[in-house]
Parts: structure tokens; sequence; C-alpha cells
């Protein structure tokens, strides 16, 4: 072991306790509205809970679960999320495999890239949009929250890059193997990129799961919203019948405990996938950066 | 750039012509562009389409005449907008919020990321890092619930410790005076974790070697840090920072929509949220368009000038 002077390892305890303590922060306003889900009402109305229930009872939760408009919103927001992340992924594999292929061998290959970036630079904007939306008839259906942004460019360029990493040998034993192009993508390129694909699928269910405007915009019933749409409604506009409690009953009962226990909810899918998908979407995004 | 795994043939002489070619070309490279074809279709409706629809920023736009029935009106909305009493105001919120977010988005990462590297534990270091990517990957609806309660003035978690210590409750969401501050913190909170990524993974590129040569030559961990560990990372810290700057008109809309109110429009209210409100809610789409697309435009010349100086500073391509 190296010679350590005494001011650096006052340093390395000093270092550790403050990056505990950050890591505590980040975490700490989700355990206490986890808690406060889990606490009786009356200790949540007296302000009494850390981050430790107070009165343990499922009661938010159960309300909540019996809750049919909560329930249909948590159904539709899995619904969206699939059927956005499948589209999505194939769209932007088909077109990241072709933009991988260099200017020489695919003339028209720098013209599409930039097809495909410039929007990362310039909108038409919101209101532009929602007419596009609403011309092409997807107003107020499922499509309208998976079709306009299918073709996500950042994650196509993130693909194409990782695209980019797969050995040319490979490629070139297929092809002499007698495999064309699309033999090539499903058979070689898709195997041996499953980081990558598990990279930006992680970034696209995330996305769909966490997407709350454009359900917002354009879809006019709340009984279609998905649950990111649902939540936010109940949240910024305190819609005391949406959030499943009889309009008599709010006068004497506290929504909090309920209201923890939709967020709460609402988070828990991510929560259990992302530490799971960390090491690819760090080696993703490692390997995404690198430049072409 | 690098080349295809398909080998060159000499090419036939009939092929020579200029036809020839085009054939040729076409019969090697039909599957590609059948396979760009489904994004290709979609971004050109739903990216491309509303580019020409932003045509209602001159116009007065009537949803029965449509967008090239409705009159033209000429910089008209325009002038309406710079008429509005609170744009000078809205306009500054959202450059005050957006730099002090950028600044701070690079600073605390950067900070972060050089404290992580310097411990050996690594499963310390792992835990570390998987707890602070959480609230990277929760929303603002989620969060925005979160922080309602927790920052509330009335028995918020956050307010009881602080009034552990004495102090008066703090209305952190309803005053003018902190709902700056708490957006911003509550922004580098969210984000300081997955942006240090790039600069973790630059920071473990750094070869050992060099740590054990200038411990040799004398040099103490402030002198390594200094001298090794921040020119590895200053490639990567060119590149964010001068991203950073084309995105000062973003002050961040999901965040300040979930988590603002009336009583702080005067210090939080942005371009993007008077345009929802205003534009969208009000009816008023020519003029939500007009303040949309002047917006786009100066954050496209922002991008496109960082965009330059990085080829020219740094080489740096996206694709």
């Amino acid at each position: 072991m190296l010679y350590r002077s005494p001011s650096y390892k006052l340093f390395t305890i000093c270092n550790y306790i403050l990056l505990g303590l950050v890591s505590l922060l980040c975490i700490l306003p989700v355990v206490h509205v986890f808690a406060v889900s889990l606490s009786s009402r009356a200790a949540a109305t007296a302000n009494i809970v850390n981050f430790w229930p107070v009165g343990w009872t499922t009661d938010a939760y159960a309300q909540t679960l019996a809750n049919a408009h909560f329930l249909r919103a948590l159904y539709i927001g899995v619904e969206r999320t699939v059927l956005g992340t499948a589209i999505s992924i194939t769209l932007v594999l088909l077109a990241a495999y072709s933009l991988s292929k260099s200017d020489r061998y695919f003339a028209g290959r720098t013209a599409y890239a930039w097809f495909f970036v410039i929007p990362m630079l310039f909108g038409g904007g919101l209101i532009p949009t929602y007419l596009v939306v609403k011309d092409t008839g997807l107003l107020n259906s499922i499509w309208a929250l998976v079709i306009p942004g299918a073709v996500n460019a950042y994650l196509l360029i993130l693909m194409l890059n990782f695209f980019r990493t797969v050995p040319v040998e490979l490629e070139e034993a297929a092809l002499i193997d007698g495999a064309g192009h699309f033999t090539t993508l499903f058979r070689i390129y898709l195997p041996v990129s499953m980081a990558g694909i598990a990279t930006i699928s992680l970034f696209e269910m995330v996305g769909h799961w966490n997407s709350w405007f454009d359900g917002m915009i354009y879809l006019k019933s709340t009984n279609d919203y998905p649950l990111a749409t649902f939540l936010q409604s109940i949240i910024a506009k305190e819609d005391f019948n949406l959030a499943g409690i009889r309009g008599e009953d709010v006068a004497n009962i506290s929504s909090r405990t309920v209201k923890a226990s939709q967020i709460f909810i609402g988070a828990l899918p991510i929560m259990a996938v992302y530490p799971f998908l960390q090491k690819y979407f760090v080696k993703g995004i490692v390997l995404g950066s690198v430049k072409g | 750039m690098r080349e295809t795994g398909i080998p060159t043939v000499p090419a036939p002489s009939v092929t020579r012509t200029r036809s020839g070619r085009f054939v040729s070309y076409c019969r090697r490279t039909w599957p590609l562009h059948l396979l760009l074809l489904p994004a290709f279709l979609i971004t050109l409706t739903y990216q491309y389409f509303p580019m020409l629809g932003a045509v209602i920023a001159f116009k007065d736009y009537k949803p029965w005449l449509g967008i090239w029935g409705s009159d033209w009106v000429g910089l008209e909305q325009f002038r309406y907008l710079f008429s509005f009493p609170d744009i000078k105001q809205i306009m500054w919120n959202t450059i005050v919020i957006a730099v002090q977010k950028q600044i701070l988005s690079i600073v605390v990462p950067v900070l972060f990321a050089l404290l992580l590297n310097e411990v050996s534990r690594a499963a310390f270091k792992k835990t570390v890092q998987t707890l602070v990517y959480l609230p990277h990957f929760l929303s603002w609806v989620i969060l925005g619930g979160i922080f309602v309660d927790v920052l509330s003035v009335q028995g918020g978690i956050v307010n009881r410790f602080i009034g552990m210590f004495g102090a008066d409750p703090i209305f952190f969401l309803g005053s003018n005076h902190w709902f700056r501050p708490t957006i911003i913190l509550t922004d580098i909170w969210k984000e300081f974790g997955f942006a240090a990524i790039v600069f973790l993974s630059a920071l473990t590129s750094v070869n050992p070697n060099l740590y054990e040569a200038s411990e040799i030559d004398g040099a103490n961990r402030w002198k390594q840090a200094v001298h090794i560990t921040l020119p590895a990372i200053m490639p990567i810290l060119v590149v964010v920072s001068t991203l950073a700057l084309g995105r000062i008109l973003n002050a961040g809309f999901d965040q300040i929509y979930n988590l603002y109110n009336p009583l702080v429009y005067q210090t939080g209210d942005i371009i993007d949220t008077f345009v929802y409100r205003v534009g969208l809610e009000g009816g008023q789409f020519s003029f939500g368009t007009a303040v949309g697309l002047l917006k786009s435009i100066i954050g496209f010349a922002l991008i496109v000038t960082c965009y330059r100086i990085l080829y020219k500073v740094a080489d740096y391509r996206i694709f």
C-alpha cells in the first residue's frame, strides 16, 4: 500500500460521509412519500411521519387499487409503454442499421442522417404539431401517444454508433456465406448489440411511462389518460373526484396518504427496473458517445 | 469512417455508364432505403409538416378556415407579443433560471465525479451511483407531487427540519423570493448524478501509471487532481459546456408547469409555460406559434453557433 498522508486520510473519511449523505438526499424524498402512503390518515394530517410509517396501514393502497379510474389509467400507461417501445425500437433499429453504413457504400447516408438530426435542432412547435396530429386523425386515440414521437433521433444516433462497433469481420463472414442486408441485420447485428438495444429500450420505456404532456393535449376524455397524465391531473388540479374520494368525505379525511400511494405506484416500475439495467445504460452511453 | 464488409468487386464494363451505375447502386442499396422508409415517413409527417404549419405564426389562424385559408397578418403576432406588459419579465425569468441551471448542471456533476473517483471501495461507489441516478428517471409529475408534499409550508418535512433550528417555515413554492432557488436546486438534485456519468467514464479511462509516476515525482493527491485528473476530463467538459450554451432558453417546462402556481408567476413564469397558457389553453393558436417559433429560431442559432465552435475547437461531431 502506498503511503497516505494524514490529511488525505481525513479527506477520505469526510468524502465517504459527504457522498453517503448526498446519496441519502437523493432517495429520502421518495422514502418519505412511501412512509406517508403507509401511515394512518391521522398521522399524515398531524405531520408526524418522517421516514418510517406511523400507524401502519395499507388503507391508502386499498383505496387506490379499488379506484376503477386509477386502474384504467394504470392499464393505459402499461399499454402505451409496451406499444410505444415496441414500435419505436423497431423503427430505430431498422434505420440505425442503414445509417451505420459508410457514405462511400451507401451514398445518401449523410443526407438521411441530417434529415433525422435537424428536428433535434429545430421544430415547428407545440401548436403546429398538435394540428398535424389532429389532421392525421390520431387525436383521442392511443396512437397519438406512440406514433408522433416514435423516431427518437437521440436514440437513433446512440444505436448507430453502437452498430459501428460491430466488428467488420463478422459482417464480411456473413457476406461470404451469402447473407443479404436483412439477414446481416437480424442474424449478426442484433444478437451482438443486445447491450445497446437494452439501453435504448430502457430510455424509451422510461420516456413513455413518464410522458404526461401529450396525453393532456391529445386526449379529450380523462378516461383515456395514461397513468402519468392521470397523476398530473390529480396532483396539479387537486381533483378529489379523480383521486377516488367521494365529495362528502373530503372534509374529514386527508387525501394525502392516497395521493402518496398513487405517486409511489407511479414511481414503482421505474425504481424496479433501472438498477438492473444500470450497467447497460452506463456502457451504452459511453459506447454511444464514441465518435464516428 | 469505417469500411463496410462489402468486398469491392471490379465492375463489369457494361455498368460503367451513368444509368448503369445508378442501377447497380439501387440493386446494392435498395434494402437500406427500405429499412429507413418507416422512420423517414414518420419523421416527415410529425417533424417536418409542423415546420410548414408554423406559417400560422404569420397568419390569423381560425380553425374553421384551416392553415392555408386563414388571413396573412405578417408580423402582427410578434408585435402583439412585445406589447404584452409581462413579456420582459417572462424572458428574464427564462434566462435567469436557465443560465443558473446550466452552470450548476456542469459544476455539481464535475465535483461529484471528482469526489466519487477518490472512492476506492467498489461496493460503496456502486451503491452511491445507483442511488443518485434514481431521480433522473422519475418524471416531474411524480417529483412535483413529492416536492409539493415535502416542501409544504404547513408541516412539510423540510420545514419541520428547519423548524428544529427555530427558523420560521419557508413557503418554498409560493413565495417569489424562494421559488427560483427551489426550482434550480430541485433540478440539480434530479440531474447531477446522471450528468456525472460522462465525467466518470472519462476519469476511469485515465492511465493509472500517470498517478504512480507522479507519486514518485512527489506529487500529492491535490496536485494529481489538478495536473492529471482535471486535464483528463477537459475535452468532455468543453463539449458539455458548449452544448449547455445552446439551452439557455430552456428553463424546463415540465418542472415549472408541475411546481408553479399563480402566486409565483412573477418570478417563475417562463416562455414555455406562457405559450402553453396563452396559446393552447387560451386558444390563441397563431400567437402561441409565433412565440414558440421565435424561441425555436433563437435556440437553433445558439446550437448552430455552439456546434461550429466545438467543431473548430474540439473537432467534435455528433454523428
